[in-house]
Order: C-alpha cells, then sequence, then structure tokens
C-alpha cells in the first residue's frame, strides 16, 4: 500500500522481463496462492466443489480463449465445441482403458486438432466473419455431437465419466477433486504469465494489432494465428475433459451448446482481453454473480412477504447475466481486468501520486 | 423425380425464405447505418411479439390496435438502446461490440420470460390454416401472409431510402465524417436505424409467432438471420430478400434429400454450411460492399 514502488529500478533486460516486477505483486500473487492450496480446510465442501471448483476450471478454460480472443485477437465463437471434442476423446479413451494422464493429453491434441480447422476461417477471414463462422462450426459441432451415437452415447443419452485416477491414485473425494482443478488451473495460469513475455506472445500481440503489418515485420501471420488456435484448443480440451471428470460426471452434449461458447466469451471479454487476472474476475462474475443475485431476491421477497412466480425467479439469473454483460462493457470496454489495474496503478505510488502528475 | 412435389417444396421453401428476410432486414439495416453486427436481433424480434401479445391479452386491445402500437413501444425502445448503449462503445473494437449486442440479447431474451413466462403462446392472427392450392401444389396461408409482409417492407425501405431522411441514412452509412462534417446528425440516423430495426423486429415476431408460438425459441432465428444477411452481403436489403429466398429453397430441397440419410434434422446443418461457405467464398455476400482494407 506505501509506495510499493519504492526502491525499484531495473537495471537490466533480464530484472525487466521477469513474471512479477514488483515484489508486492509477487507476494500478492504467492499469498493467493497459499490460499488456494489451503482452500479444502478452510473453505465448507459444499462452496469448495460447487463455486470454487467450477470457477477454476472454467478460469483455466476462458485463459485458453484469452489466449486467442486476447492475444491473436482472433474471434472464437466456437470455443465450447472445442471443449465438447477434448472432453469427449479423453472420456472414450479412459472408458477404453488409457489411464488418465494420457486420456487427458489425448483429449488435449484431439482438441488441437480440431480446433486448428477454426484456425483455417481465421486465415480467410477476420473480425465479424470469423465470429460467424466459428458460431456456425458450433452449430455443426453440436449436430454432428447430437446426431451420432457412437460419440454421445445417442441422442439426449449422456456418457459416464470414468472414476478419475491420476499417477496411480483413485481420485474420488471432493478435496482431490479441488487439487486437480487447482493444479490445472495453475499451470495454465503459468503458462500464460510467461507467454506474455516470450517471443510467441510478443508475436501473437503484433499479429492482433495489424496481421499485415507483422507479415511485413517478418512475423508469419499465418503460422501464428494456426498455432495460437492450437494451443487454445489444447487447453480447451483439457479444461472440458476436467470439467466432466471433476464436475459433471457425465458428459452431455448441452454442456458444451452455443449458449456455452457465448458464456465463456462473455467471461473473457468481461474480465478483459489480455488479461490474466482479469479472466478470473470475469469467470467469478459471470459464474456466480447471477446465482447470488437470484438468492439475494429470494430473501428479499421473503422478507418482505412477496411472492415471486416461480417461473420469474427461474428467468432473473438470465437476465442478469445478460445485463452484467452490458453494465461492464459500459463501464469499461476493456473490462474488469483493466479496472483492477487502475486500482492497483493508484494504490502503487499511493500516497506520492502527486509527483507524476 | 416427382417434378411436382419438388415444385411444392422449392415454393414454399420461397416463402419461408422471405420470412427469414423479413428477419434480416433488422440486420441489415443496422449494419448499414453504423456497421454494428446486431445479434440482440433475436432477442428483440422475441420482445417484440411479446408486447403485442401484452397489449392485446393484457391489456385486451384488439390485434389491428395492439400491434401498431406494439411499433411504437418498440421505435422508442430502439431507439432508447442506441443512446444508452451502443453510442457509448462507438468506434471500439468489433469483438466488444458483438459482445454488447449478445448480452443484450441474454438480458432482452431473460428478462421477457421473466416478465411473461416461458410458456408458449399463441399470436391467433385470424389467418385460417386451411390449406391453399394452386393447381396440385399446396401453399401454407400464414406463409404467404408473412412473405407479402417482407416484400411490403422491402418495397416500404426502398422507397424510405429515397426521401430525405433516407438519403441521410445512405450517407451515414457511406462515410461518418463526411456525414458530420455536412452536418448530417449521425447519432439520430443511428438511433433512427435501431429505431427502424426494431418495428422490423415487430413484423417478424408477429408472423413468426404465429407460426410456431411466441416463445423462446422465436430467438433462435437469429442463425438463419444471420446467414440471409450474410448470404445477401451485410449492408444490401435487396440482398436480404434474394438470400433470403435462396436460402429458402435450398434449405427446404436440401434437408428433402439430406434427411433421409441423415435421420432428420439437417435444416441447421444446411444452414450452418452456407453460411461457412459464403464466408469463405465470398464473405462480401451476393450484394455487399467489397471492403478495402489499408495497413
Amino acid at each position: 500500500m506505501f509506495y510499493r514502488l519504492s526502491g525499484i529500478h531495473h537495471a537490466n533486460y533480464v530484472s525487466d522481463s521477469r513474471i512479477f516486477k514488483v515484489p508486492a505483486d509477487r507476494n500478492l500473487a504467492a499469498f493467493i496462492f497459499l490460499i488456494g492450496l489451503a482452500a479444502p480446510f478452510i473453505v465448507p465442501s459444499l462452496y469448495l466443489n460447487s463455486y470454487m471448483l467450477p470457477w477454476l476450471i472454467w478460469t483455466a478454460a476462458a485463459l485458453g480463449l484469452n489466449l486467442v480472443t486476447g492475444w491473436a485477437g482472433q474471434l472464437h465463437l466456437g470455443y465450447a465445441a472445442v471443449m465438447a471434442v477434448g472432453a469427449y476423446s479423453a472420456i472414450h479413451a479412459a472408458r477404453f482403458g488409457v489411464p488418465w494422464e494420457f486420456a487427458l493429453i489425448i483429449g488435449g491434441l484431439t482438441a488441437s486438432v480440431i480446433g486448428s480447422l477454426f484456425a483455417f476461417a481465421a486465415l480467410r477471414v477476420k473480425g465479424l466473419y470469423l465470429a460467424l463462422t466459428t458460431l456456425a462450426m458450433q452449430f455443426v459441432m453440436d449436430w454432428v455431437l447430437t446426431h451420432s451415437p457412437a460419440i454421445s452415447g445417442g441422442s439426449h443419452a449422456s456418457l459416464q465419466s470414468p472414476t478419475l485416477a491420476l499417477l496411480g491414485q483413485d481420485i474420488t473425494s471432493d478435496t482431490g477433486y479441488y487439487y486437480v482443478a487447482f493444479g490445472w488451473c495453475v499451470l495454465v495460469t503459468i503458462f500464460m504469465l510467461n507467454l506474455k513475455r516470450t517471443g510467441l506472445g510478443r508475436a501473437l500481440v503484433a499479429v492482433r494489432e495489424k496481421d499485415f503489418a507483422a507479415a511485413i515485420l517478418g512475423v508469419n501471420s499465418f503460422y501464428y494465428k494456426i498455432l495460437a488456435f492450437a494451443t487454445s484448443s489444447f487447453i480447451a480440451g483439457v479444461s472440458g475433459a476436467l470439467l466432466v471428470a471433476t464436475f459433471f460426471f457425465l458428459a452431455a452434449p448441452e454442456q458444451f451448446s452455443v449458449a456455452v461458447s457465448i458464456q465463456v466469451l462473455a467471461m473473457v471479454i468481461v474480465g478483459g482481453l489480455g488479461s490474466i487476472i482479469g479472466s478470473y474476475f470475469g469467470v467469478a462474475l459471470i459464474l456466480l454473480v447471477p446465482g447470488l443475485v437470484n438468492g439475494l431476491i429470494v430473501t428479499l421477497s421473503d422478507q418482505l412477504g412477496m411472492q415471486i412466480n416461480v417461473e420469474t425467479l427461474a428467468h432473473i439469473p438470465n437476465a442478469v447475466y445478460g445485463a452484467l454483460i452490458v453494465i461492464i462493457l459500459l463501464i469499461e470496454p476493456l473490462g474488469l481486468g483493466k479496472l483492477y489495474g487502475n486500482i492497483r496503478d493508484y494504490l502503487m505510488v499511493w500516497p506520492f501520486d502527486q509527483f507524476k502528475k | 423425380m416427382d417434378w411436382v412435389f419438388l415444385t411444392e417444396l422449392a415454393i414454399n421453401g420461397a416463402l419461408t425464405g422471405l420470412l427469414y428476410s423479413l428477419f434480416a432486414i433488422g440486420l441489415v439495416l443496422i449494419y448499414k447505418a453504423s456497421s454494428v453486427p446486431n445479434l440482440a436481433q433475436g432477442g428483440l424480434t422475441m420482445v417484440g411479439a411479446y408486447v403485442v401479445l401484452a397489449l392485446a391479452r393484457d391489456v385486451g386491445l384488439p390485434l389491428w390496435l395492439a400491434i401498431p402500437l406494439a411499433v411504437v413501444v418498440m421505435f422508442g425502445l430502439g431507439f432508447g438502446i442506441e443512446r444508452v448503449a451502443l453510442r457509448r462503445l462507438a468506434g471500439r473494437p468489433v469483438v466488444m461490440i458483438l459482445m454488447l449486442t449478445l448480452g443484450l440479447d441474454i438480458f432482452l431474451r431473460g428478462t421477457t420470460l421473466a416478465i411473461w413466462g416461458g410458456t408458449s403462446r399463441s399470436m391467433e392472427l385470424g389467418v385460417s390454416y386451411d390449406p391453399l392450392f394452386l393447381g396440385d401444389i399446396f401453399v401454407s396461408r400464414i406463409h404467404l401472409v408473412g412473405a407479402g409482409v417482407a416484400v411490403g417492407l422491402f418495397v416500404a425501405f426502398m422507397l424510405f431510402f429515397r426521401t430525405r431522411t433516407g438519403i441521410k441514412l445512405r450517407a451515414i452509412a457511406d462515410d461518418y465524417m463526411a456525414s458530420w462534417s455536412v452536418g448530417i446528425s449521425v447519432e439520430r440516423g443511428v438511433g433512427l436505424s435501431w429505431a427502424l430495426a426494431s418495428v422490423v423486429a415487430v413484423a417478424a415476431g408477429v408472423i413468426w409467432g404465429e407460426i410456431q408460438g411466441v416463445d423462446q425459441a422465436l430467438s433462435l432465428l437469429l442463425l438463419k438471420g444471420l446467414t440471409v444477411a450474410v448470404l445477401g452481403g451485410l449492408d444490401s436489403i435487396l440482398g436480404a430478400v434474394v438470400a433470403g429466398i435462396i436460402l429458402g429453397v435450398v434449405e427446404n430441397v436440401g434437408a428433402d434429400f439430406l434427411d433421409p440419410l441423415v435421420g432428420g434434422g439437417s435444416r441447421e446443418l444446411i444452414v450452418a454450411a452456407v453460411l461457412i461457405l459464403t464466408v469463405m467464398i465470398r464473405p462480401h455476400g451476393l450484394f455487399g460492399r467489397h471492403d478495402i482494407e489499408r495497413v
């Protein structure tokens, strides 16, 4: 809080390209990591499994989408379909008897291959048209899923996920599921933090800003677009598989529908394009707040003795969810990550900020 | 090959296609004036239909009065949405605007259902369900009425774009900066395009509500409407009409061939395929303007 920039002078490139340039940030991250590790002992298991766990896995998924939309600047409205590919192939592999470690990798790689197909649309068009093409591809994937019983276990049917087992340990406890989700989310976060400071990250940003200009500078935008889609699809595939293995336990086509694609994109944009901490905020907001508001309304109406129609209550979370997207975009188009950044920058130099002016 | 049956499929497909055009005209109007892809058009259509029903059932007005009143209400709503939401994001990257309209769509859908409930209601326009036979060919009356409305709106907009206000809108569509510099209020023009699109949404909502019932499924027209709009070129109203007919025929005839092969439900696949192929082969559509990008 108290002038945390004091005494920080980067004198060489190595120190300037650290992940955390300010020790205060690093300490905060370490603190949050420790809380995450200790969460099963602090948080009641109901909250752990119905809020923390989906929050972490969706954050990993959102970070993957952030890679392709926030860093490489390619709109993607078919992300849920890619997650579905990962989930289904991992579960089929696991049911076939492949150990889960490899099943997850198989899921990720299959998603990567299919997800790269989306990149071929990105090579031809961008912006709005890319969004529409990926949307159409999502519909095609949905259709394939619901119409091929071999994959989905039949139309309207669902596929049971076998018991998760990693490193020879069967994972069946709530704590175990939580640590799997936590570990995956930390891995993806570390990858994304490092992406920022590597050549790959800079190349992606160059492609985002203007792909022609990037090409003139010698950045092969064709290659980097495919790479971005493949990497993000790998993350999507593993996240989708883990989501089914630790949270849903059953894979059904509706879990990966168009609405879900839109939801992940909303998480990323509300969180802030290209912001890692923002993705955490965005997922929390989109995933948790509508339910909380609904609970609040139920409590309030009980207190005031008003009767609210059951059907009205069922649709309020959706209205809140839409309103949240609109409101956040109107307040700060760069998302919650930017809001956090503003507050952080202000406190970073407080109380000596007057010297900056 | 049964030619009569094929003709019947094609004609009914074309009529359905004109109903998609009815939806797509709303998208085109907004894109034309402000280059904003309005993904909330599905939500607007649903709101339009529900407002008509609310005025007719809950207030008790006759339909011929409820529809014009709903048009007025939606005109105001369209203006309001542009004023409150879209204007503040003008000039931002397309990804944010896209997300804003998606958020609006979710919000409109959620609010509508929270107020009026999710059970399907019927519009009861009073169009007879008796089949109409033109020679050997069976035609649905409500589709015919809807196609008439679509063509009527198309003609009305063609005439409108020749009036003074219409010419202003065309100028805005052409070039923001130039319009500002000659004293055209661009904000008002864009607002007007939203208002007009909301009016089109009422028409689409009433006709589609009569065909498939007034419920959440109305907002699912978005994919078909988008396909029609893109195929026709996002900024061409004539394109929307022509593309609607094309998509309707392709969908209806294609589904007849494909359904037995894949076990039904191939319509959405055909629509998605048309959208993908259009964007891959000819992104600016049949009649759309070809944008040139500067580095």
